[in-house]
């Protein structure tokens, strides 16, 4: 009876938020990728980048994220700092 | 006919595999088939005790694989009905004593004597499930509706279909028609949704279901509670008959039915 009144005021009933989060897990569950196939995806990835920009190849990180209804690839990669910008801080240093 | 050699697996342990092979192979050998029930959980056995059969066991699958007895011998008949066979695993085995070619083999040999093979597997994703899948062309899912055991079903299913094991069908166990009605329990409707497979049957929870296991009964034998009709219903829909689903919406036990209970509506 109290569960009963609680869902009535809280509006969110446990089986939604079941789903919700069921829904959520599975989405990483099914598309987890094992590590080494991560890597791979990064050396491809670091070849293709190379031709355009200057990357910093220790700096970079790769991994599945989970947002608020996805998963996401999510790819941080730090490009070098040009010759021209520390030519300009030592100066100014 | 052609025999089917069907898996009863979950991924996630305690949803009720053991209890639905036992209630399927009597379902199925009581419309007349003839039905073996294998326990396929090397090291922890219950089969035989869910069946009632555990006082009967002299050999076991094992003692079949290191060629101490013949595969009959190791055969235990239920004598309740006609036609329905167990198959014990070894109890203080492990889980290697049993590998994917012995149960491969094991299988081929029951294929000409019956119609119907049920594996009980085992919980988990190792070698211990691959093994008892092996054998089997079909698969039979049981989940409950819970977060962790749906998880768990999705895993196992996407198992399944890589070893090619066809059909797939799933088995919700457990629900409580009362809770889902409050919101309070995943749907049917919503595990369906998550697990995108065929639905065979769905088990409502019921305590006639402990009794049985106190007693060592399956259900199917002669109970009428409604978690036996969901299992007759599911062996019906195994042999190909169209079975409307049931309708547990109708539950005595919920909040509304109390209340339309006091008010005499």
């Amino acid at each position: 009876m109290f569960d009963f009144l609680k869902n009535l005021f809280s509006g969110e009933k446990s089986g939604d938020v079941a789903k919700e989060r069921l829904q959520l897990v599975l989405i990483h569950d099914r598309n987890d990728i094992a590590p080494e196939k991560l890597e791979a995806l990064k050396v491809d990835m670091v070849s293709l980048l190379k031709k355009y920009l200057e990357i910093d190849e220790m700096g970079i990180r790769m991994e599945l994220e989970r947002r608020n209804k996805s998963v996401a690839l999510v790819a941080d990669i730090p490009l070098k700092s040009s010759q021209r910008q520390i030519r300009g801080r030592k100066k100014n240093g | 006919m052609a025999c089917r050699i069907i898996v009863i697996t979950s991924g996630k342990g305690g949803v009720g595999k053991t209890t639905t092979t036992a209630n399927l192979a009597v379902a199925l050998a009581n419309e007349g088939y003839r039905v073996v029930a294998i326990d396929g959980d090397v090291g922890l056995r219950n089969l035989d005790v869910i069946m009632g059969l555990e006082n009967r066991i002299v050999y076991t699958l094992v003692d079949v694989i290191e060629g101490t007895c013949r595969l009959n011998q190791a055969m235990i008949r239920d004598k309740r009905t006609e036609n329905l066979y167990m198959i014990p695993t070894a109890q203080s085995r492990t889980k290697d004593a049993v590998s994917a070619e012995q149960m491969l083999d094991i299988c081929g040999q029951l294929r000409k004597e019956f119609d119907f093979v049920l594996i009980d597997s085992p919980a988990g994703i190792e070698a211990g499930f691959r093994n008892a899948a092996a054998g089997a062309d079909e698969a039979l899912v049981v989940t409950t509706p819970e977060v962790s055991a749906v998880r768990d079903a999705d895993r196992i299913i996407g198992l399944l279909e890589s070893m090619e094991k066809a059909p797939i069908s799933l088995i919700i166990n457990r629900i409580k028609p009362d809770m889902v009605k409050r919101g309070d329990m995943l749907s049917t409707e919503d595990v369906l949704d998550i697990l995108a497979v065929d639905l065979i049957g769905v088990v409502p929870d019921d305590e006639s279901v402990v009794t049985s296991s106190n007693k060592g009964e399956p259900l199917t034998f002669s109970n009428s509670s409604r978690a036996t009709k969901a299992f007759l219903n599911i062996a019906k829909r195994i042999c190909g008959n169209e079975v409307p689903f049931m309708d547990l919406s109708d539950d005595q036990k919920g909040f509304f039915s109390s209340l339309k209970r006091i008010f005499g509506n």
